[in-house]
């Protein structure tokens, strides 16, 4: 029992990341909008967070900076992509070369500083439920919240009337255009959005993941985020599978190391990339009645006036 | 007040000339603010990324020597981007080609094997560079899995395996236990141009690559097919032609490409093969190939821009003590206005003020 409580609160610990940013991509693209540069939002919310907690000694405030160091990228992406209408493939690229450099330059400064990480919760009454109380209420608050983000976000697109506009941007931009919505307004909104669950996501690595910066440490994270958006099929419900598979699959590679099976580490390492590309083609095949996909996903929109 | 966008009636052929040479301006601008908070001298920190590398021999032959990969890889992605597949695993196929060209290294090491196995190096690293490509160009055309996604992951598997292969069934056993190679053969070796110098073979085959590609996009009907497919794919299904097919053949050349140059890097500057042999030319390829506005030559001389932000870099980290991740910076701040300033080819900008209706050009 115990081993498997530990495996659990090791995969949230691992998923946590992942089903953060994505769930701020997630309502990015059902907005309309591609915006590959998850990676790169997120390696610079990790300096940023790592910096803030470092310089203030609290997890809250560095949690802080790296929404604020998220959401600046971004309204970068934002004022290229919706407000000069460049290609959005090209422009999140540029988003994750630039933030890969920004990130090294930032946290050039603190590689070797230790922080206290996060601290673990403890709820009286709640942790003590048997079985659910500490793998719910029992981990870094980040957990929590991420499973929260993930509701809000469900009862955001699905149950007010503001969700509904947001996909009917995402599904038809000429049309919520027609209507009189704002609809480069709202993406805008959405983008940012996105770029602070990024930035978010990307601080909770140095902050409580593990209690160092080191440059490159989103290992690629950004970019399983954007894969489990395909994999959730736009959907927030079934992300919370997807990143928590992701997370498993990452701490079972880890476990098979520690116990020494026969296999090079290397090729271990080498599962969580390997399982992305397998469930990207399955779910791709599966899907070939109909795409799921925001209609309008990563389409130049310039309003006529 | 509000940026609009209008659409221009046909798009202008003077600002894609100039666009380019507008982007470096304003990076220029950018990087001296960036000098500035960093608290160097932006004169000294410019004169030491762009003109002390363009002062002596040495450094002039070792931008080419980086600008052949960089050019190279991205004359590849050029096609892929003309045809809109997204090949953003380069960096993967460049690390295959060495790994699949370094096996015949390693297997001939110490033999009297004789000139032939050079030239099969870089055959196997081309074959090796396009079978790996293709993987994410077949999930496309027969599963439609994003290409984006499966080419960039498969860029870590093959980081991976590389490592595994030189700390174990490949390392040099005399090495000190350093995860490398022993040093290839001078038969499995690229040969230098210039006695003692640093300028080799493979810059001549990256300009020969440069004058096939342009005559092959402006002189061959394949080439007008991959430019037709992806700038008006609905004329190009009534054309009849092939989309799919493109994007395997389009991957394929890009994967060969890639993989030719990561055996030449191997086989040349560096001589052994060992992680880290590659500081991203794969992604700085992409800035490559837009900054040279997706044309063989605009792209040679890309190429040689971004090779020299690379020297610079290094220099100006040993004269100046700048980060080397300011490099970095800079390629991302120089894509960034690329792609804007590519914005005005097609639009013009207008700032509108609501209430007095005053329009004026802003670009």
């Amino acid at each position: 029992m115990e081993l498997v409580e530990a495996i659990i609160l090791a995969v949230l610990a691992a998923s946590t990341p992942l089903l953060i940013a994505a769930a701020g991509e997630l309502v990015t693209e059902r907005s309309g909008v591609l915006n590959l540069g998850v990676e790169g939002m997120m390696i610079v919310g990790a300096a940023c967070g790592f910096a803030g907690a470092w310089l203030t000694g609290s997890i809250f405030i560095g949690a802080l900076f790296g929404i604020v160091a998220g959401t600046m990228m971004s309204l970068v992406f934002a004022l290229m992509a919706l407000g000069l209408a460049v290609n959005q493939v090209a422009t999140g690229l540029a988003l994750t070369i630039l933030g890969v450099g920004l990130s090294g330059l930032i946290g050039a400064g603190f590689v070797g500083e230790r922080i206290t990480p996060a601290l673990h919760l403890y709820i009286p009454g709640l942790t003590e439920i048997p079985l659910v109380g500490r793998v719910l209420f029992g981990e870094d608050a980040f957990v929590c919240f991420s499973l929260a983000l993930v509701v809000g976000v469900w009862w955001f697109l699905y149950r007010t009337r503001q969700g509904l506009i947001l996909r009917a941007c995402g599904d038809n931009h000429v049309s919520a255009h027609a209507l009189g919505y704002p609809v480069l307004r709202i993406r805008t909104i959405a983008v940012m959005f996105g770029g602070a669950c990024a930035g978010l996501a990307g601080a909770y690595l140095p902050l409580a993941y593990t209690p160092f910066f080191i440059p490159g440490m989103t290992a690629g994270r950004g970019w399983i985020a954007l894969a489990l958006v395909v994999f959730s099929s736009w959907r927030p419900g079934r992300l919370v599978v997807g990143a928590y598979l992701f997370g498993a699959v990452t701490i079972l590679q880890l476990h098979a190391q520690g116990w020494g099976v026969g296999v090079p580490s290397q090729f271990m390492s080498a599962l969580p990339y390997l399982a992305t590309v397998f469930v990207l083609v399955l779910l791709s095949r599966a899907r070939t009645g109909g795409s799921t996909a925001p209609a309008a996903l990563g389409t130049v929109f310039v309003p006529d006036r | 007040m509000q940026l609009v966008l209008e659409k221009r009636a046909e798009r202008s052929n003077t600002i894609a000339l100039i666009s380019p040479l507008i982007a470096i301006g304003l990076t220029i601008l950018t990087m001296v603010i960036l000098f500035a908070i960093l608290g160097k001298n932006p004169l000294l920190a410019l004169h030491a990324y762009f003109i002390a590398p363009l002062t002596d021999s040495y450094s002039l032959q070792e931008i080419a020597v980086k600008a052949t990969p960089l050019v190279m890889i991205a004359i590849g992605l050029s096609l892929c981007y003309l045809a809109n597949a997204w090949n953003i695993g380069a960096e993967g196929q460049f690390l295959i080609g060495a790994v699949a060209g370094s096996w015949i290294a390693v297997k001939t090491q110490g033999t009297d094997a004789g000139v032939w196995v050079l030239p099969v190096m870089l055959v196997l690293a081309a074959a090796a560079g396009a079978l790996y490509a293709l993987i994410p160009a077949i999930c496309k055309v027969k599963f439609g899995a994003s290409e984006i996604l499966t080419s960039l992951m498969l860029v870590y598997v093959a980081d991976l395996f590389l490592d595994y292969l030189v700390r174990g069934p490949w390392r040099d056993p005399h090495g000190f236990n350093f995860p490398t190679t022993a040093e290839f053969d001078p038969v499995a070796t690229v040969p230098l141009l210039i006695e003692g110098g640093r300028l080799h073979l493979g810059s001549i085959i990256a300009l020969l690559v440069v004058a096939a590609v342009a005559i092959l996009l402006g002189r061959t009907i394949k080439g007008f097919e991959i430019r037709v497919v992806g700038a008006a794919p609905r004329a190009a299904r009534f054309g009849g032609f092939n989309s799919n097919q493109l994007i395997i053949l389009t991957f394929a050349v890009s994967g060969a490409l890639a993989g030719v140059a990561g055996i030449i890097e191997v086989a040349g500057p560096i001589g052994h093969l060992q992680p880290g042999i590659s500081p991203g030319y794969g992604f700085t390829a992409i800035i490559v190939a837009f900054l040279g506005r997706l044309n063989p030559l605009g792209i040679l001389i890309a190429g040689l821009f971004l090779a020299l932000t690379f020297i610079g870099g290094e220099q100006a980290q040993i004269a100046m003590k700048i980060p080397l991740d300011v490099t970095k910076v800079f390629q991302g701040i120089l894509l960034f206005y690329v792609l804007a300033c590519d914005s005005l080819i097609l639009y013009r900008f207008k700032l509108v003020f609501p209430n007095r209706q005053v329009a004026r050009g802003a670009g």
